[in-house]
């Protein structure tokens, strides 16, 4: 059994307890607990089960790379799954459920999976589930969905708060153990201005789980002075609980800080995302410990050794009464030497080496352990926890010489620095024979913009696995990328730091050496995916000779941990079923983030009302009083229609098309953009993008214009208005006044930069309010001081003046082909004008209308809208609109694209009005069905819809489409799709459906 | 996430500051100009790995347009230049000249 012993537990307060529940019973533990320590002290060793056989799993790690113990925390709007329980940190109130099984986790029906293993081999969905298809959606993906995936996903909004925060570093060093803390040291005392981050509460890494000495002293005293030293230093900012996520193009880092993780409740934000700018990054990240290839080698108990002695050493957690411990390197008796001075039974230390003569090796021995060397296990007894080891020859084939009662096993396989963050900005790695693992090659680091390397790694995640040489290693880097940065290193001792040195460690990919195909089926190498050794043989066997692909097929080092623990093991597999070297094998990429970040620390502060900013007109208060229900229009809210008591939307939209055009309607239009080009050159500029002549209208008059890009398409439109002989005001869709601001402006300053002309942005400078219907005239009037009378102000002019005491500029344009004015105040005096239309049309019944009446008054008058009628693949001659394309003008942006072969083809869907035979309007984006069918077995089409709508004034529905040779076909009907309906017919008419003489705008 | 430095404010940003806008010194084509080289003005781009010329906006922040000379391959930023260019300044070429021997782009080298 695993349970609390009575002395040591250097991260734990004995003073302070701490309850919790895990799958709903209460238990204890103390402060600095884990809810994995706390567990283990309640003899909780089973804490999950598997992804894919549903097999009874523990912890086999004591920190970040843990791949089993994965639970649910917390419950509603904090629930969040796949916590490892090996990195949360215990408090009263936590609670916790454990994933993947049903109805619990001691009795679990999908267990059986793990009966029909032999029939779930590697790619065994791809293989399996193709055929029949109808089968999919009906059976396989249900039952798939139901069996597989690790923890659900919360139901309910996130409750909690989180925050971006950002910060420029000289030297940002990730990883807080001796290494990084003598990085920082040195770099912090050149004057430096130094981030140090480490992912756990606690500083210092394993040194002193490890029981390194430094300078003659336990490592916990010099790693208690060293931050000290550090915390006086105004240029250094250290963060624990804080994860270095990731490492970007040009000294670009994310880290992850868990700020009240362990504080349930707590007001400040739960995560903050740093958002890292740094000269040099120093990878200080540490190694992890490889399991061992065994057969049976994730039954509950068996656990890294150096997880084993964390347990012991942090939190005074015994795992087993009785450990065995295998291994093929030096590091582990370290943990059967830690167990036996704590009191526990190490009954056999099983070594794969042939000779085991180190320093440690020799320590056990004296003291009285017993060590079988060249031996291995072949087999572990008991299924939700480890009763017995069966031990081997390495070199054989797995004959059981003997069998050790035991409850727990404590296996290294040697250990993998954590190249991550070298490796996320393209840092290579080299392959250490002696150490057999991958490490950073210090001449292919990432490269950062001035094209020398940012990231320089530094201890044993650069593959120096003692304590002294990490020490000189972290000095050297911190003075390394002092020099980089171009300051000077100052000098400051390092201090020496002993350990035992080791022997050599010895390779082991499989234990024992000639397994059995029976035993290999029982090796795990991916516990999280439950991948197992035989699952990448067969891989191999099928041909999936990359890395990347057998990752892929067989699911090897994907989901939450990315194969921390299986990616060296299963790549070895790979090489050797190959029969090609590691090296050449390769290793799959690393991708940031080091491990997973939580969604709400990724949004940040972008959610709710400030996930992105939104636009108000000058009126945007009085719409919300007065009953607007608004849509977004770009970042624009504007009122759709205006709801009153008791009427649907469709009824308001109908009301106001009928008051417009038979009284006088009211519309916020100040969201059109209003560009001003102004310059000698700027008639010449407008020439240029407009298709039509810009340079020949005259001060006063307005022009409709059209813009394309250089490939033709119609990008824009609006009417210029000419102020004076040098001055236009450009007036842009509401979506579109910054893009053709900035499309303005790029063919002003990158291609015809000699011209002189600027363009200013002013859409947000003034309130533009639209008077529209047969009354408009009479209100303005009432209003008083300007002459707007059809001589004075005719169509197609504008005025400058004052109404109502109000600078204005009226224009007398029309969206809508009744009598219209659109008047342009300064924005501080919309709402007053606003106001004053109101109560001089009150008599009138003046009322406001919104987006929605705006678009069915200009589709009844047969008024294109950008985005409706135009997809960007649409040209001006498919609208009809040649009349406003200039012949005379021998260049405009799109000339030359709309003289192209398919530009001019005959047979373009061109635009035309659809009528319906039984009234009722056609649905939005319906396709005209054609004769005959594709090469995909799909009916042809021959046109779609682009804009339909109920009209008001004609009662019926009416709608807008392209059609192939539409405009030559009037009065012919087509077939138009309907979802879930038969089609529907409409005949081709004129797109005009109102007033075709256009005499009502023009009285 | 690049660091580009703007040549006209001479502020070196983040890359959210900037907006990228494509290849660099395409020459434009208008009417009068055959198919061929109508089509490669609008579609046909160099796409090399190592030496680019590209086109990026300081959009948030000046609003100038300007060009960089970058490595794609390690996104190494030789350096920037302005937009009213019609080639790439020779102390430019001769700088990724001494880093990169033997470039060639397009016509430059």
């Amino acid at each position: 059994m695993s349970r609390r012993i009575q002395q040591g537990g250097r991260l734990i307060d004995r003073a302070q307890r701490e309850s919790f529940a895990f799958n709903g019973r209460q238990m204890s533990g103390f402060a600095g607990d884990t809810l994995a320590s706390a567990l283990l002290a309640n003899d909780q060793m089973m804490m999950g089960r598997s992804f894919k056989y549903h097999r009874p799993r523990g912890p086999v790690a004591s920190g970040a790379e843990e791949p089993n113990a994965l639970v649910g925390l917390s419950a509603g709007a904090r629930f969040e799954p796949n916590q490892r329980t090996t990195t949360t940190e215990i408090y009263t109130g936590l609670t916790a459920r454990s994933q993947n099984h049903w109805p619990s986790l001691d009795y679990d029906i999908g267990a059986l999976n793990g009966f029909l293993s032999p029939f779930l081999p590697a790619g065994f969905y791809y293989k399996t589930f193709m055929h029949p298809r109808p089968l999919w959606k009906a059976l396989f993906e249900p039952v798939i969905r139901h069996s597989a995936g690790l923890g659900k996903a919360p139901t309910e909004g996130d409750a909690d708060r989180y925050e971006h925060f950002y910060f420029f570093a000289d030297v940002m060093i990730v990883g807080g153990g001796i290494a990084g803390l003598q990085a920082a040291l040195a770099a912090g005392r050149a004057g430096a201005k130094v981030l140090l981050i480490e992912q756990t509460a606690h500083w210092g890494g394993r040194a002193p789980v490890d029981g390194v000495m430094i300078g003659g002293k336990p490592a916990d005293e010099w790693i208690a002075a060293t931050l000290d030293t550090l915390n006086a230093m105004d240029n250094v900012t250290l963060r624990s609980r804080t994860m270095g996520a990731g490492v970007y193009d040009h000294g670009y880092a994310l880290a992850y800080e868990r700020c009240e993780d362990a504080v349930p409740q707590a007001r400040g934000p739960r995560h903050r995302l740093w958002r890292v700018r740094a000269g040099q990054i120093i990878t200080a990240t540490g190694a992890i410990e490889r399991p061992l290839s065994f057969p049976g080698n994730d039954v509950p108990g068996v656990m890294l050794a150096s997880a084993v002695r964390d347990y012991l050493v942090n939190w005074a957690v015994a795992v087993g009464k009785r450990t065995v411990i295998v291994t093929n390197n030096d590091d582990a008796y370290r943990t059967a030497i830690a167990l036996h001075d704590a009191g526990e039974a190490v009954p056999v230390i099983v070594d794969a080496r042939p000779d085991a003569k180190g320093p440690l090796p020799e320590r056990a021995r004296a003291l009285g352990i017993r060590i079988e060397q060249g031996c291995g296990l072949s087999g572990v007894k008991g299924g939700k926890r480890v009763t017995g080891a069966q031990i081997c020859r390495q070199s054989g084939a797995g004959a059981v010489i003997e069998e050790v009662p035991c409850d727990a096993i404590a296996m290294s396989g040697g250990w993998s620095p954590v190249v991550h963050l070298w490796s996320h900005c393209g840092g290579k790695l080299t392959w250490d024979d002696a150490q057999a693992h991958f490490r950073p090659d210090p001449s292919r680091p990432p490269i950062g913009h001035d094209g020398a390397g940012f990231v320089i790694a530094a201890g044993s995640a650069n593959g120096e696995m003692l304590a002294g040489a990490c020490l000189q290693d972290g000095d050297a880097a911190g003075k390394a990328a002092i020099k980089a940065l171009g300051l000077k290193a100052k000098g400051g001792a390092i201090a020496q730091a002993e350990a035992e040195g080791e022997h050599p460690m010895m390779p082991v990919w499989l234990m024992p050496a000639d397994a059995t195909p029976e035993l290999k089926m029982k090796i795990f190498l991916d516990y999280q995916n439950d991948v197992k050794l035989s699952d990448v043989q067969l891989a191999a066997r099928e041909g999936y000779e990359s890395v990347e692909h057998t990752k892929r097929y067989t699911t090897l080092g994907m989901a939450t941990d990315q194969g921390k623990l299986s990616n060296i093991n299963g790549l070895a597999a790979l090489s050797q079923a190959l029969g090609a070297d590691i090296p050449d094998v390769g290793t799959t990429t690393f991708r940031p983030p080091y491990t997973p970040i939580s969604i709400g620390s990724i949004a940040g502060e972008a959610r709710g009302p400030i996930f992105q900013p939104i636009r108000q007109t000058p009126m945007h208060a009085w719409h919300s009083e007065n009953g607007a229900d608004f849509e977004p229009v770009g970042q624009w809210r504007r009122p759709y229609c205006y709801l009153r008591d008791g009427e649907t939307r469709a009824d308001a939209v109908t009301r106001e098309v009928r008051n417009t055009r038979q009284a006088v309607g009211l519309l916020d239009a100040s969201t059109l953009g209003k560009l001003v080009v102004k310059g000698p050159d700027a008639g010449k500029l407008l020439d240029l993008v407009y298709t039509n002549m810009m340079s020949t209208l005259k001060p006063g008059n307005c022009r409709y214009g059209l813009m394309c890009n250089d490939n033709g398409f119609l990008i824009d439109d609006g009417v210029v208005a000419r102020i004076d002989d040098q001055t236009f005001l450009c007036h842009t869709t509401t979506g579109g006044a910054e893009r053709i601001h900035a499309h303005l402006e790029e063919w002003l300053q990158t291609e015809w930069w000699d011209m002189q002309a600027y363009v200013a942005n002013l859409t947000e400078q003034y309130a533009q309010i639209a008077v529209v219907g047969p009354k408009a005239r009479t209100v303005l009037e009432k209003l008083g001081g300007m002459d707007v009378g059809r001589d004075t102000l005719p169509f197609m002019g504008w005025a400058e003046g004052e109404l109502a005491g109000i600078p204005a500029r009226v224009y007398r344009i029309s969206f809508s082909g009744e009598l219209s004015f659109e008047v342009a105040v300064p924005a501080s005096r919309g709402q007053e004008f606003w106001n004053k239309c109101l109560a001089a049309g009150a008599e009138f019944g003046i009322m406001p209308y919104g987006t929605e009446a705006l678009h069915v008054l200009r589709a009844e008058k047969g008024f294109i809208m950008i985005g409706d009628e135009t997809d960007g693949t649409v040209i001006p001659q498919d609208l009809g609109l040649n009349w406003a394309i200039s012949k005379k003008k021998d260049d405009f942006i799109g000339k030359r694209a709309q003289q192209r072969s398919h530009m001019t083809d005959p047979n373009r869907w061109k635009l035309v009005g659809l009528e319906t035979l039984d009234g009722t309007p056609l649905e939005d984006g319906a396709y005209a069905i054609a004769e005959g069918t594709n090469a995909n077995g799909q009916r042809k089409t021959q046109g779609r819809v682009t804009s339909t709508y109920y009209s008001p004034t004609l009662d019926r529905g009416i709608a807008m489409g392209l059609v192939l040779n539409g405009p030559d076909r009037m009065g012919e009907v087509l077939e138009f799709t309907r979802t879930d309906r038969p089609p529907q017919h409409a005949r081709i008419v004129d797109a005009v459906f109102y007033d075709k003489e256009g005499e009502k705008q023009n009285v | 996430m690049l660091i580009l430095r703007c040549p006209y404010c001479g502020v070196s940003g983040e890359e959210t500051e900037f907006h990228a806008g494509g290849e660099a010194h395409l020459k434009r084509f208008g009417p009068g100009s055959s198919d061929a080289e109508f089509e490669a003005y609008l579609f046909q781009r160099e796409n090399p790995k190592g030496v680019h010329f590209e086109r990026w906006r300081h959009v948030n922040g000046c609003g100038k347009w300007f060009h960089a000379a970058r490595c794609t391959a390690t996104l190494e930023v030789f350096g920037t230049y302005p937009a009213q260019s019609t080639e790439p300044p020779a102390d430019l070429r001769k700088a990724i000249s001494a880093k990169r021997p033997g470039w060639k782009w397009r016509e430059f080298s």
